[in-house]
């Protein structure tokens, strides 16, 4: 019988593979995207892991939020990159430095 | 060994080896699709916890339109192009350091028996007339249904700002210019025609 402490464990491999990519495609907005959507199926699983465990389903309704939410987030995301791209020609974060912060 | 601890670990295999390909992928089309693979096999995870709905919801909503989204961008952006790859190899061992850290802390903490069966109780397993649906849907319309309206607006005005942000043209928009509103006078609306009435009798 597979215990809560692997899928805990699961989750936080994925979570970590995640954290990962983001430090090695830092240039490339679109695999950032992808990289945060991996991270957050690594905590829906948790979550889902908790509430059946527990025999809650407040857990699986937080998990329903969530998607929804990320849903919106990759919409809005992408129509920032897509104007990023019409005005600078390019995705890389590299020339997104006009602010000189 | 059970047949569900034997599907638990096929599941966790390709959810791992198609994360790390994705993260590890040149290409971005190609990590897009192994995120897909990524994201089926975290549904036939969730599938072996009872949920159900949210696996059904995760195919249909992530794999049927994130990721077709994702696609779309990918492809319409040409991407390939100017994806710059120099700095791969530069914040790799960061990368890895970081998450070899992060991975053994989670370990040790959650590997301290504190989540054994023994602990927590084994879950019974529900019956085939259980509906995992109708449980959802009795704790979102009455507990949830102030959140799921917020979701509902969220959406929505998500919806809003991704138009707003893309529509650039103008074209057919029946926007108002204020400004040449309150400045119209009556003789810029309204214009005398003299038109010359014909005679009764050329009518005839």
């Amino acid at each position: 019988m597979i215990a809560l402490s692997d899928y805990l464990i699961l989750s936080s491999i994925v979570f970590c593979i995640g954290l990962a990519g983001i430090f090695i495609n830092r240039t490339n907005i679109i695999m950032l995207l992808m990289c945060v959507e991996l991270i957050l199926a690594a905590v829906n699983t948790n979550f889902i892991a908790f509430s059946y465990f527990n025999g809650d389903l407040a857990g699986q309704v937080f998990v329903f939020f969530i998607l929804t939410v990320a849903a919106a987030e990759v919409a809005i995301g992408l129509a920032i990159l897509t104007l990023m791209f019409r005005s600078r020609g390019s995705i890389d974060i590299d020339v997104t430095n006009t602010l000189k912060g | 060994m059970e047949f569900t601890s034997v599907l638990f670990y096929i599941f966790s295999f390709f959810f791992v080896t198609s994360a790390v390909m994705m993260i590890t992928a040149r290409n971005t089309a190609k990590a897009a699709l192994l995120l897909i693979l990524t994201f089926f096999s975290a549904a036939s995870l969730w599938l072996l916890l009872e949920a159900e709905f949210l696996a059904i919801t995760l195919i249909l909503i992530y794999v049927g339109a994130v990721m077709v989204l994702f696609m779309f961008v990918i492809k319409m952006l040409d991407t390939d192009k100017s994806t710059l790859r120099a700095q791969f190899t530069r914040y790799l061992p960061l990368g890895i350091f970081v998450s070899i850290v992060v991975i053994a802390q989670m370990v040790l903490v959650l590997n301290a028996g504190q989540f054994d069966l023994e602990v927590i109780g084994v879950p019974e397993r529900h019956d085939a007339s259980y509906s995992n649906i109708t449980a959802i849907a009795e704790q979102l319309y009455t507990v949830y249904v102030y959140p799921f309206e917020l979701a509902a607006i969220l959406l929505l005005i998500a919806i809003i700002a991704a138009i707003t942000l893309v529509h650039r043209n103008q074209l057919r928009s029946k926007k108002q210019n204020i400004s040449e509103q309150v400045n119209v006078q009556a003789k810029d609306r309204m214009r005398f025609a003299s038109i010359k009435p014909k005679s009764s009798k050329e009518s005839k």
